[in-house]
């Protein structure tokens, strides 16, 4: 590694703030069939492998530049996973992960060492995430270091002004982790993460461990990051209101697989898939005023599936209102439903039409689905 | 003191007052809580709000004698039904607890003994205050089980923790704390740690139970989503002090308090236009072991120049509660309006 340039080899390096005109039309970063499967291991006398955790099972997903996809779904449908895997922090049992037309999918430490410079990652946890014995400006010069990059000006300036990019004092350059608050330490994840210039940014739950009036500072700043900077964010969050502010694209995942994936307007004005209906109907909200009709209310029973021995088919069947026997028998791929705008997906044999329902009706109103459901769930095999 | 943030006959069934808990540390003395005041009536849920370290635990601590008294000192009034918990002895605690008030903790995992069956830690609390035998006990538990929508309860009595998944063990949980039908349970976080959907099984449940045995109940979280869903009355906590109170429609429609105007500024929503970048509150919350003078919201706070002379950084603002209505800030209440409007015409809503 004896380089001093980041290796970027067809567009230059762009300085900050001019850096949105990317090739139209080529993702960024490509996934095609991407599955990872966890070992269990059991049995005695002789160890061997009983099963697999299917934590991701065949996900299709592709990243511009410079676009925010948020991932969101309950925990355990596999979105760390995923993250983890385009950053290659984990090797993926199938599937291809395309990165600019380069196959990452099982690339070497060697080969993937310029890619790495170019895919940062953002941890959720901040008092976890920062090596406690080392200063501010060891750990966000620490990728500099690694790669043996020599901005101009030296690495301690371009530390200081990352720190103030990210909303930090440069004069605490010296300081140790403990010293800030969790909020700070988030920005210092952030500064680190942009050390390299990235074009991609994995985020995983990057504000889910903070206070409410924090988190919105720290969502601030990376909306800021991602529009002034133009780097792509891949947002993973369980949180559907903060990805809906954060994602210009979002994609809902269910049990290790995406059951829809469009456009922000789309998906959270026309869901398509019974879960992401149900999921937005969730979330505990603060009504805009007394007048406007109360939002639908979808309660679904029961919990998700084990991932160890998901159902048959479409794995939402369990808890769904509208399941039929097609939908243990046939998996629903991941297709544009009738009446879907352009580059929306989703993978449901009876799709939703929202947009509809509510021009007829006028108001929307409670779905009495509970008790429904329940029967599904005791015919369940 | 009629306050009838309660208009039931018979006063207030909560009242606290004036309750300060103090902890001496290697550091110095936390001022966890300082001078709170509220009010809870028959049948009605305060959901109280705030940050982390805002205080809202160690006071429902403080209600239930939970605290270690070697390091603790805890200052005020607390009357459930006429009777001060905060001098009660240790014995009479014992049998309010479980019984006549109870609580449910976030974390059901680690709240529930992995040794013992879910029936049995059931029956535990209702056997000591009923003195009833093993078997009605069980029954007892069986009977829980079913109320809080655990299917085939006669099978999962025998069940241990680790085989219920999230929602289910907080399920349990609430059916061990509602086992004695008490008058007063508190919830602490009991969503935090729970995914969306079955946050909203839970809270449904919690609402059914409560039109079913007219619980009062105190909801501790720092969502103002789930305390739209789910409170009757809201008090909001800022280091260690209550910064408004009043009824959800009040605190929500009309905050009074800079603070809360930041919350509602802070939080994302599924409404809001998403061009419009968030307003969160500058700085981060206070240390408690050295509290700013005067406001404690005020190194935070954006209107400290309309207040003016230094008001705010040299005199604590009392709360002047009107009928169960009140917030801490020395804005007038001309200004308080004026400026919430402002504040709500930047704000994306």
């Amino acid at each position: 590694m004896s380089s001093t340039t980041p290796p970027a080899p067809a567009a230059s390096p762009a300085p900050a703030g001019a850096h949105s005109a990317a090739p139209a039309g080529t993702p960024l970063l490509e996934v095609s069939g991407l599955t990872k499967h966890f070992p269990v291991m059991g049995g005695f006398p002789i160890r061997r492998r009983i099963g697999a955790v299917q934590a991701v099972d065949g996900l299709d997903f592709s990243v511009a530049a410079g676009e925010s996809l948020g991932l969101v779904g309950e925990s355990g449908c596999g979105k760390s996973t995923t993250g983890r895997l385009i950053t290659r922090l984990l090797e993926p049992t199938g599937g291809r992960i395309t990165y600019r037309g380069q196959d990452i999918t099982h690339a070497s430490r060697r080969q993937l060492a310029p890619v790495r410079s170019e895919i940062q990652m953002i941890f959720q946890d901040p008092y976890a995430s920062l090596n406690p014995r080392q200063t501010v400006g060891r750990i966000v010069s620490g990728p500099m270091e690694i790669n043996g990059i020599g901005p101009p000006g030296g690495r301690e300036r371009r530390v200081r002004e990352l720190l103030e990019t990210v909303g930090l004092n440069p004069e605490h350059y010296n300081r140790f982790p403990h010293e800030f608050s969790g909020g700070q330490r988030q920005r210092i994840g952030v500064a680190r993460a942009l050390a390299l210039e990235p074009k991609l940014i994995v985020a995983d739950e990057p504000v889910s461990a903070l206070d409410v009036s924090i988190q919105a500072q720290v969502v601030n700043l990376l909306q800021e990051v991602q529009r002034n900077l133009g780097i792509a964010f891949v947002f993973i969050a369980h949180d559907l209101a903060v990805v809906r502010h954060f994602s210009q694209r979002v994609a809902v995942m269910y049990l290790g697989r995406i059951v829809e994936v469009a456009d922000r307007d789309q998906l959270y004005g026309n869901p398509r898939h019974p879960y992401t209906r149900a999921l937005l109907s969730a979330v505990p909200e603060v009504a805009a005023d007394d007048a406007a009709p109360p939002r639908e209310r979808i309660r679904l029973a029961g919990d998700v599936p084990s991932p160890l021995n998901p159902p048959s088919g479409c794995r939402f069947r369990t808890r769904c209102w509208k399941a039929t026997e097609r939908c243990g028998s046939e998996s629903p791929p991941l297709v544009r439903a009738e009446g879907s705008g352009e580059g929306h997906l989703s993978a449901c044999h009876y799709p939703e039409d929202v947009a509809a329902l509510t021009e007829s009706k006028g108001s929307r109103g409670t779905k009495g689905v509970t008790g429904s459901v329940d029967l599904e769930i005791s015919k369940e095999p | 003191m009629s306050d009838p943030m309660s208009s039931t006959p018979g006063g207030p069934f909560l009242s606290v007052r004036d309750l300060r808990v103090h902890f001496s540390t290697e550091d110095g003395i936390v001022k966890a809580v300082d001078g709170l005041s509220f009010d809870l009536g028959h049948g009605r849920t305060l959901g109280i709000v705030g940050e982390s370290g805002s205080g809202k635990s160690v006071t429902n601590m403080a209600l239930l004698g939970l605290h270690d008294s070697r390091n603790t000192t805890i200052d005020g009034e607390a009357l459930l039904d006429g009777q001060d918990l905060l001098t009660a002895p240790q014995r009479e605690l014992e049998r309010l607890r479980g019984n006549k008030m109870s609580m449910i903790f976030q974390d059901a995992l680690a709240s529930l003994s992995p040794y013992h069956t879910v029936g049995r830690q059931i029956g535990e609390t209702y056997r000591k205050h009923t003195g009833a035998s093993r078997k009605e006990a069980r029954d007892r538990a069986v009977e829980m089980l079913a109320k809080v929508g655990i299917p085939q309860p006669e099978l999962r009595v025998d069940d241990y923790p680790h085989q219920f998944s999230g929602g289910m063990r907080q399920r349990v949980m609430i059916a061990m704390a509602l086992v004695c039908d008490p008058a007063l349970l508190i919830a602490d976080e009991p969503t935090t740690a729970l995914d969306v959907t079955v946050q909203a099984q839970i809270m449904d449940l919690l609402k059914d139970l409560q039109q079913e045995t007219g619980t009062s109940i105190i909801f501790i979280t720092h969502d103002l989503g789930v305390i739209a869903d789910i409170a009757d009355d809201v008090l909001v906590m800022y280091g260690g002090r209550c910064v408004e109170r009043g009824t959800k429609q009040e605190v929500l429609r009309a905050p009074q308090h800079p603070y809360t105007w930041g919350l509602l500024g802070s939080m994302p929503s599924l409404d809001h236009p998403v061009d419009v970048p968030l307003s969160p509150i500058p700085g981060a919350p206070p240390s408690l072991l050295n509290p700013p003078t005067g406001c404690r919201f005020h190194p935070r706070c954006a209107f400290i120049e309309q207040v003016g002379d230094g008001l705010c950084a040299d005199a604590q603002p009392p709360l002047e509660v009107m009928d169960g209505r009140g917030a801490a800030c020395h804005l007038g209440p001309a200004q308080r309006v004026e400026f919430f409007a402002d504040f709500a015409g930047i704000q994306p809503n």
